[in-house]
């Protein structure tokens, strides 16, 4: 029975770094989908007209209206991160339904560090709009002794960001392994299939999260 | 009785009972949320796609506390620090 839960196997040594599963998996995701970006680029600039670019236009506007509906102006930087981000947690859920594939999100590792790249991002988009003032000053709103707890929810979101995450998808691939250890072939299809209905989902929440902290970010200086 | 025994028992217990209660806690708040969503469609359909998306959302954030207490409960019962056998 496969019950893993916060080992992370290493597989091979490369110099002093050990190369552990979940990086393999998620490099192996991160190299899939950057060519399948590359080649979509390509049919875009090629044959405009082909079904496959329009795709390509249909996921581009997708990100760019939802980033329009929460900041409440467009905002190409933050489409293509909250994009990447979809389409990277997307990629490894998906991933993560292949037979002896581990999923690179059910890793604690993984979630934590795009927990980290939003946490990171959000003062960065503050500034950069704001200025380091304008930004700084959202703190001590409506009171200066309020500003610890500002830090803590900043603190608290993003561990809530990497633990939902992680948690979500190390249990759906926990129970599905308990299922084919107990009842065997075919009873776990339907669990297997809201997995992936839950890994979309929680893909699309990280994006819609990161989205709103950033875009508070954003705003904070238009009081 | 050892005293790894009596962690073990003691955590077997406390992992149960995290699970109970923040699933009960998650559950009465995920179906307040659905049966408002529910209500909030009956009156204004055309805001359909809005509300599902607000309902989705704040369904995973309202999950998320059952998740914290899933992990907490296998941290007990697989990567326990102080039964000696980290790791999980």
């Amino acid at each position: 029975m496969d019950l893993r839960i916060f080992g992370d196997p290493v597989l091979f040594d490369m110099g002093p770094v050990p190369v552990t599963e979940t990086m393999v998996t998620s490099t192996a995701v991160t190299v899939a989908l950057t060519g399948m970006a590359a080649f979509l680029g390509h049919t875009v600039r090629s044959r405009p007209q082909h079904w496959l670019s329009v795709v390509a236009y249909l996921v581009v506007e997708s990100f760019d209206n939802l980033v329009e509906e929460i900041v409440g102006r467009r905002h190409t930087i933050v489409a293509t991160l909250a994009g990447s981000l979809f389409l990277f947690i997307a990629g490894c859920n998906i991933a993560g339904q292949l037979p002896g594939v581990h999923p690179a999100t059910g890793s604690l590792a993984t979630t934590s560090a795009l927990a980290v790249v939003v946490f990171l991002r959000v003062p960065i988009a503050g500034i950069r709009t704001n200025g380091v003032w304008g930004y700084v000053k959202h703190y001590f709103r409506p009171n200066p002794l309020l500003m610890p707890l500002h830090v803590l929810s900043e603190l608290s979101r993003t561990l809530a960001l990497a633990v939902r995450l992680f948690g979500n998808i190390m249990s759906g691939h926990l129970i599905v392994a308990l299922l084919v250890a107990l009842a065997g072939f075919l009873v776990p299809t339907p669990i297997m299939a809201l997995d992936l209905l839950i890994g979309f989902l929680q893909a699309y929440i990280f994006a819609i999260l990161s989205t709103v902290y950033i875009g508070a970010a954003i705003s904070a200086g238009e009081e | 009785m050892t005293d790894q025994t009596i962690i073990a028992i003691v955590a077997m217990a406390g992992a149960a009972l995290t699970m109970a209660l923040g699933a009960m806690g998650a559950a009465i708040g995920e179906s307040r949320i659905g049966a408002a969503a529910m209500d909030a469609l009956a009156r204004q359909p055309d805001e359909a796609s809005s509300i599902t998306r607000t309902l989705f959302v704040s369904l995973a954030m309202v999950e998320s506390t059952a998740i914290f207490c899933l992990v907490i409960a296998l941290i007990l019962l697989f990567a326990n620090p102080f039964t000696g056998t980290p790791g999980g």
